[in-house]
């Protein structure tokens, strides 16, 4: 992928996602606009159906746009095929997800490892920085353990490392902490403000939690297919502050 | 990046280790199979060889009925008589010996001991012809031959089951018609092709035979050897120019007997082996087949299992063709390992085959490699749906999958 580094990391443009034909179609994204810069962190937030997940799907190049534009660092997305999109994957995005969705009966060191092995990143290289990572989400100490001898936050940490393995240009959030209780959900808050802070990761997370929105620099609404609000997040945290009330 | 899609696929197999292993049962028996058949059938065909090559180059056997079919095909053809045999060993010049031979089952009986076995008729000549030594006593007088005396000479497993390990020569033994005196003991031959006990024998005089068993003056076979020197061809054309005459058969009709020398018996005999294996391979290479099914089975069902899986790599951006040939890897590495087994099963279950039926052990390293490649063959060819299912899925959908 040709990337202009001047260019905002992603940018939709008029983006429509429409599902199905004719009467019963469904028009998930109506027109949506959003320009997120390099170091952003922008929490998506609206009620089910609003079409935030739809916009999280395309800007994770797993689903693509029936309408509009959206350029990946000045890249045009729409035009990729399968393959480029796995590529887009690959090299330029993390995932992290609701479930953890890491595999199981497999030790955490080879779930972070995953990414660098379809990257082609030799056996012993690839050790090293999944333990690297591993270290840099608190977990140095777990590396053998497969899932089931995780709690949820450690399992989360370790989709983080997964995620953050290949050092990826964005780090894709759905709802992070939704499996979590508050203690674990501040947790793995923390560490991903942590990594935008100190690392300079840009990070879209999807959440219904305004406790978790409000870590993120900058909150866009969603509703019925729209953006309804976009404004920076005024009373930003900072991940060595005091845990924010909660009930 | 290959390597690694092995190790990664030995992982998933291993993961689940009892499922991968009844994957592939089927591959096992089918490669064991094929194996076994082809490894006993050879050996089959190695000892008619060496067996028939015993029989010595100069041998020729003469029979009813045209062709080599089975003994039954002759039924219909007239019998020769004693008159032929005597005209053979008369007039051809090259023939040594012709002794007729007349078989029949018999059940024999000695004291408290009753053994049924082979009896035939024949005579003196019999032994020129086989190339078979009497270990102990005597031959027939030819008194005994032109009288047709009730005398026996046993073979060593006859004499052994009614004797044991005591002297037979002259003691009487019984059958239900008549009682025969036991004045000679044959050297010991061993087992035949198919495994038959060739010492589990009688011989009598042929005219004995006639009267006291068959009851008429029939003569099914003539056992002929030729003098060393001469040309078995000769002979055989002799032979057969000599029958023909005696026989009234008419210039343009086919004979209706047969002469074989060695080398026709042994091809005739590693024909039927032949047949066989090829037949018992293919019922064994459809169990193969099923074998490969049962692996496209399994394969679909572990895609299905594992979409969520599937969903994941495709997200952290695995590419099509990755995720394809990592389940293509793993239906060739599984049936690669069901082929392995399959070949060691399949040797040892021939070597002990072998050994039993006491045919040589005779593996046949291009049917081994043969059934590894097909093995990798059928990993494959029902790999490939299975795989492709899993690397079009759509991540999305994948990832919901529960």
């Amino acid at each position: 992928m040709s990337e202009d580094v001047q260019a905002p990391v992603i940018a939709l443009r008029d983006v429509s996602r429409v599902y199905g034909e004719g009467e019963a179609a469904v028009r998930a994204l109506r027109g949506v606009d959003l320009t997120i810069g390099r170091g952003e962190f922008v929490a998506i937030m609206g009620p089910s159906g609003s079409g935030k997940s739809t916009a999280m799907n395309i800007i994770g190049a797993l689903d693509t746009p029936t309408g509009g534009s959206y350029r990946f660092l000045g890249a045009d997305v729409g035009g990729f095929d399968r393959n480029q999109r796995a590529l887009l994957r690959r090299d330029y995005l993390g995932f992290v997800f609701q479930g953890f969705n890491l595999l199981a009966r497999t030790p955490a060191v080879e779930n972070v490892e995953l990414p660098l092995i379809y990257k082609g990143v030799g056996r012993a290289e690839r050790r090293e920085r999944a333990i690297n990572t591993l270290k840099r989400v608190g977990l140095g100490h777990r590396l053998d353990k497969e899932p089931s001898q995780l709690s949820g936050g450690e399992q989360q940490r370790v989709a983080i490392a997964r995620a953050i393995a290949s050092e990826p240009e964005v780090l894709l959030a759905d709802e992070p902490t939704g499996n979590l209780d508050t203690a674990r959900s501040v947790e793995i808050m923390k560490l991903i403000s942590r990594l935008n802070d100190e690392e300079g990761l840009t990070v879209i997370m999807v959440t219904h939690e305004p406790d978790m929105a409000e870590y993120a620099k900058r909150i866009v609404q969603f509703k019925d297919g729209l953006i309804e609000a976009d404004a920076p997040n005024d009373t930003i945290r900072k991940p060595d502050m005091e845990q924010p009330d909660v009930r | 990046m290959f390597a690694e899609t092995v190790r990664q696929a030995l992982q998933a197999i291993l993961r689940n280790a009892m499922r991968s292993f009844l994957t592939i049962l089927g591959v096992i028996i089918g490669v064991a199979a094929v194996i076994t058949m082809v490894t006993i059938g050879r050996g089959s065909s190695d000892k008619i060889e060496a067996d028939v090559s015993k029989l010595g180059t100069n041998l020729l056997i003469i029979r009813r009925g045209a062709g080599m079919g089975p003994p039954s095909a002759g039924r219909s053809a007239p019998s020769f008589t004693l008159k032929d045999v005597e005209a053979i060993k008369a007039q051809i010049p090259g023939v040594l010996a012709a002794a007729p031979s007349n078989t029949s089952s018999v059940t024999l009986i000695y004291g408290n001991e009753n053994h049924q076995t082979t009896v035939t008729g024949t005579d003196n000549d019999f032994l020129i012809a086989r190339d078979w030594d009497i270990a102990l006593g005597r031959e027939f007088f030819s008194s005994e031959v032109s009288g047709g005396k009730t005398v026996c000479i046993l073979g060593a497993t006859a004499r052994r089951k009614l004797f044991g390990g005591g002297d037979p020569v002259d003691q009487t033994l019984r059958t239900e018609k008549f009682s025969c005196k036991v004045i000679g003991v044959l050297e010991a031959k061993g087992a035949s092709s198919f495994g038959q006990d060739q010492d589990d024998t009688v011989l009598m005089p042929i005219k004995a035979f006639m009267r006291r068993i068959a009851g008429d003056q029939d003569v099914s076979s003539i056992y002929v050897a030729a003098r060393p020197g001469a040309s078995t061809d000769k002979v055989k054309s002799d032979i057969d120019a000599l029958l023909r005459e005696r026989r009234r058969i008419e210039p343009g009709e086919e004979d209706n007997f047969s002469v074989m020398d060695t080398k026709e018996i042994a091809s005739m005999l590693t024909s039927v082996t032949g047949v066989m294996t090829g037949l018992l391979s293919a019922v064994a290479g459809v169990s193969l087949l099923v074998g490969g099914i049962g692996i496209m089975n399994i394969m679909l069902v572990s895609v299905t299992e594992r979409t969520r899986e599937i969903g994941i790599r495709l997200a952290i951006g695995a590419t099509e063709r990755q995720v394809l040939t990592q389940f293509l890897v793993e239906a060739i590495v599984l049936s690669l390992i069901g082929g392995l087994i399959g070949i060691g099963l399949g040797l040892v279950l021939g070597y002990v085959g072998s050994n039993y039926m006491r045919i040589p052990f005779s593996p046949d390293w291009t049917i081994t490699i043969i059934a590894f490649v097909f093995s990798a063959f059928i990993g494959i060819v029902f790999g490939f749906f299975p795989a492709r299912r899993a690397a079009r899925l759509d991540p999305i959908e994948a990832l919901r999958h529960e």
